[in-house]
């Protein structure tokens, strides 16, 4: 940390985390707060895990405000920008975790279960991104990071969409990252692997298990670590890359 | 409210914004190219902001790839805008 200067302090401007009401996407909410930047809470259908977060971070002292929106609408990603940027301030940090699963084989997959999570997991943060650069490239600093999957590279049956999705995610990634590394602003992912939350409750354990070197599924707080690593000011030389956080089982 | 858009309005804030993304002032004229101003790419993305920040008139994908010179951007703008 050769950074002496208080984080924040300098560059103002807010955090906006996708999907914090639960899970990763509230730890990284909650301890971006720490940085001393407003956070936007952003959820689609549970305001109540968003509140929570949103009283977590103002009970430790930060700022924060809850945002509802539907990212598979177009028209809702400007407006909830719109929104953020009048309460908290000029977007800085993005990070696009919140994402969607429609599991099914692919053979029986409807256009519907593809559309959401393309939607969701993929054109949404492309949306986000787009709107909040500008922006960023004017302020000569940003950082967005994009929470992927180590299903993209990897295969598991069941999940073509979700696996598109992912992997679309760090191709932009890496793309948009060459584009704006000359103005101080940074792309990067990462991609976590089996991790305890909600969204992967139903696949259990035992055989998963097994086949980490570690032994053991990730800690929601071991992903937010490293998001929030690429989402400060130290990781300024960081971008376009893919930070794989997955116990080894991809080594 | 976004300011009205003339062609003397528009003139101002784009030379304004070449300015400001470190073109020479004494060079920038109508005929002037992006490329002799040493704007690049991502400096046009900037005066796009700019100008909807501005005017309300956004300059978003085929509008902006076959901008040249400084004329070119603010006969789109005023184009857009009517």
């Amino acid at each position: 940390m050769s950074s002496t200067r208080q984080p924040g302090a300098e560059i103002q401007g807010a955090v906006l985390v996708t999907g914090a009401s639960g899970g990763i996407g509230a730890a990284v909410a909650v301890d971006l707060a720490a940085t001393g930047r407003p956070v936007a809470v952003h959820y689609r259908s549970d305001a109540e895990g968003a509140e929570d977060v949103v009283a977590r971070i103002q009970a430790g002292g930060g700022r924060a405000a809850s945002f509802h929106a539907d990212l598979g609408d177009p028209e809702a990603i400007v407006t909830l920008v719109e929104q953020v940027e009048g309460r908290l301030g000029t977007v800085l940090v993005l990070v696009n975790h919140a994402g969607r699963r429609a599991d099914g084989l692919a053979a029986q997959l409807d256009d519907d279960q593809w559309d959401t999570v393309i939607q969701t997991n993929l054109s949404a943060a492309f949306r986000l991104t787009r709107r909040v650069l500008k922006p960023m490239l004017r302020a000569r600093y940003g950082r967005i990071v994009n929470v992927a999957s180590i299903v993209g590279p990897r295969a598991n049956a069941g999940q073509a969409n979700y696996a598109a999705s992912k992997a679309g995610l760090v191709g932009m990634t890496r793309t948009v990252a060459v584009e704006v590394a000359r103005r101080g602003v940074t792309v990067n992912a990462v991609a976590p692997g089996f991790v305890e939350t909600g969204l992967t409750a139903d696949l259990g354990d035992g055989a998963f298990v097994d086949g980490i070197p570690a032994r053991r599924p990730g800690s929601v707080g071991e992903i937010a670590a490293c998001i929030g690593f690429l989402a400060s000011e130290e990781a300024s030389y960081v971008t376009g890359t893919t930070l794989t956080v997955d116990g080894g089982l991809s080594a | 409210m976004p300011t009205q858009v003339n062609p003397q309005t528009a003139e101002k804030v784009i030379t304004d914004g070449l300015i400001e993304v470190g073109a020479e002032p004494a060079e920038i004229s109508r005929e002037a190219t992006f490329e002799s101003l040493d704007v690049d790419s991502l400096d046009l993305v900037e005066i796009a902001q700019i100008v909807e920040d501005e005017f309300g008139v956004e300059l978003i994908g085929d509008d902006v790839q076959n901008l040249k010179t400084v004329g070119d951007v603010i006969d789109m703008v005023v184009a857009k805008a009517s």
